[in-house]
């Protein structure tokens, strides 16, 4: 089960070897592994049971890790005198638009890149490589003049702009063509399908493993980015749900039970999604980290 | 390619007297075409990211340049200084203040996060029960957002009601002020980094760990090796390439620490997390000075280039090829 999990790591050089497999049973590694793993499930838990949790008893002394009722308050309160579930909406609306951008543009270029003979092509993708190197904070000012001047500045397009392609993206997508067989697009060319058709039926199906690890990638940047929007954003009604988040806490330092709540409601989706689907998850983490 | 050639030795095309001219030009016709709906094809595939790209990193990235020679509130038309900027940050002792606050957490993080993935891909890596919850427990917090992390850190690290003085009090120690205290606040900000990106460490250790053949393995065991000893001869060795990346890119990541700082201590107190990028934030657009803020960004890059270059010269000497 979980042992598999790291075999679809090996996306693109096919090799999966595992590691002997021993005898399942008692070892000393548990007493090892169990504590880490309560290390850092507690953090988590702290939040959710804070969350659940009556105000008054967040603030006794000692406070009890576990409540002594559980209640919605923290939630109800948190609906009613915040724009919350607006937030939420606008880093979906954000996050679906990058995600659904990122496919296409991406795998497009990426294909174009790897695939396709044309003047300019190695300029081309030697300046899309270049531009990983440059980090973002570098990009900041100028992107924010920029906005600015076309007057996008404090609307949820200037939240999603950045990201509808990345160099990084454009660079997964390649290296995934890159090791798919030829002879496959041969085949198709000398049924007469052209090069768009080849692309959306032949190729497009067999990259579902890099597309779904690209999709992640830009969920979890675009979802949990918080510089961007505190600096493109200032309307309550456009925040997206970390900027939120962020702002709510300047403003309840100490009402745990509300920002524990606000919390949980912005971090719940992600962690729901990677429970469900931990396997492509885990593989984004390792493929991300190949880009250097 | 072989065209142009070609086409410099026939003779000038429009030799009326040349017989051979239309049958070589109707392929080269013909050919002319097909390079060009061939460049129009690539394009038409890469430029629509190409554009996007051009106009939101290369753009920028080269109007930041000449923003940091700059000096320029958004407002009033822009005033050429030079390199002004660069001196003035040079002997701006709140910038080196944030550039020695960002090493500390380079040091406190980095070491700590390479070390924590390697011991845990090694635990991680067998297969015996409940691996699976374990592997769950360390990787869920990965997709927690550094502000989400941020906010949960003044909760669990707060002096009277968080749970870290709650275990000490349990445990008969004194109370910490913990995020509240300049000595250690950037402890608990690296502490909590640790919590949310120890799990990207490990999984790239993970699949480092499972790329080692089996053979290498199974023969030092034959040869009658024990676990420490195949560790540090065969495993260690093998890793290296992995060891020389990772500590790059938390390197990279760690120059940039923003979101923590923001949801944690707002460069608090006294300043004592206020780092490179935070600096950089609140010139640009708390004080607005976009000059100022470009160059710091620049001398971040350039800070980012070097230490990656340097380290990657570092591992060629010792003959472990990252890259």
């Amino acid at each position: 089960m979980a042992m598999d999990m790291l075999d679809t790591v090996t996306l693109t050089t096919g090799k999966s070897e595992r590691p002997p497999r021993r005898r399942r049973g008692m070892s000393g590694w548990h007493f090892v592994l169990a504590p880490i793993a309560l290390l850092f499930v507690i953090p988590f838990a702290q939040m959710i049971m804070a969350s659940f949790s009556p105000a008054s008893e967040l603030v006794k002394f000692p406070p009890p890790f576990v409540p002594s009722r559980f209640t919605l308050d923290s939630f109800i309160a948190l609906f009613s005198t915040t724009d919350v579930l607006v937030w939420l909406l606008n880093s979906m609306v954000v996050s679906v638009i990058a995600i659904v951008a990122h496919i296409i543009l991406c795998s497009l270029a990426g294909y174009g890149f790897a695939r396709l003979h044309f003047r300019g092509r190695n300029v081309g993708f030697f300046m899309i490589v270049a531009t990983i190197m440059i980090p973002t904070q570098l990009l900041m000012i100028p992107t924010y003049v920029m906005f600015s001047k076309l007057g996008v500045i404090n609307t949820l397009a200037a939240a999603f702009v950045p990201w509808l392609a990345s160099a990084f993206g454009i660079f997964l997508m390649r290296q995934f063509f890159l090791s798919i067989p030829q002879e496959i697009e041969e085949a198709a060319a000398l049924d007469g399908a052209n090069r768009l058709q080849t692309f959306l039926r032949v190729v497009l199906p067999l990259a579902k493993p890099a597309i779904a690890t690209l999709a992640i990638f830009t969920l979890l940047s675009s979802w949990n980015d918080l510089i961007w929007p505190l600096i493109a954003i200032n309307d309550d009604s456009i925040f997206t749900v970390q900027l939120g988040i962020a702002n709510f806490q300047s403003t309840r330092r100490t009402q745990w039970d509300l920002l524990m709540a606000a919390n949980v409601i912005a971090t719940a989706p992600l962690v729901l999604f990677f429970l469900f689907a931990q396997k492509q998850f885990v593989q984004t983490m390792t493929m991300s980290g190949m880009k250097g | 390619m072989t065209m142009t050639t070609r086409d410099t030795t026939t003779a000038p095309s429009d030799a009326p007297d040349d017989d051979r001219v239309p049958v070589a030009k109707a392929p080269e016709r013909r050919r002319r075409r097909w390079l060009l709906r061939n460049d129009l094809a690539g394009w038409a595939f890469v430029g629509p990211a190409m554009i996007i790209i051009l106009g939101l990193s290369i753009f920028p990235a080269a109007w930041a340049f000449i923003l940091s020679l700059q000096k320029w509130n958004g407002f009033a038309p822009p005033e050429f200084i030079g390199g002004e900027n660069y001196s003035q940050l040079m002997s701006d002792a709140e910038f080196w203040e944030a550039v020695t606050h960002t090493g500390v957490y380079v040091v406190l993080f980095v070491p700590a996060s390479v070390l924590m993935g390697l011991f845990l891909a090694v635990a991680l890596n067998r297969n015996i029960r409940f691996v699976g919850l374990y592997r769950t427990a360390i990787f869920v917090p990965f997709v927690a957002s550094a502000a989400a992390t941020g906010i949960l850190s003044t909760y669990l690290f707060s002096p009277q009601y968080g749970l870290a003085n709650n275990a000490l009090r349990t445990a008969g120690l004194p109370a910490q002020g913990w995020l509240e205290d300049p000595q250690q606040a950037m402890l608990v900000i690296a502490i909590m980094s640790l919590w949310g990106q120890a799990a990207f460490t490990t999984v790239i250790y993970l699949a480092a760990l499972q790329d080692i053949p089996n053979e290498l393995l199974e023969a030092a065991r034959i040869d009658g090796a024990n676990p420490w000893q195949t560790f540090w001869r065969i495993v260690w060795p093998e890793l290296g390439p992995v060891t020389v990346f990772v500590t790059i890119w938390q390197t990279i990541t760690a120059l940039q620490l923003f979101d923590l700082v923001y949801t944690t201590t707002r460069g608090g107190p006294l300043d004592a997390t206020k780092t490179i990028v935070y600096f950089l934030w609140e010139k640009a657009f708390k004080t607005l000075e976009f000059g100022y803020g470009s160059a710091a960004a620049y001398v971040l890059f350039a800070v980012t280039l070097l230490i990656t270059v340097g380290m990657v010269i570092y591992a060629r000497s010792r003959k472990m090829e990252a890259f």
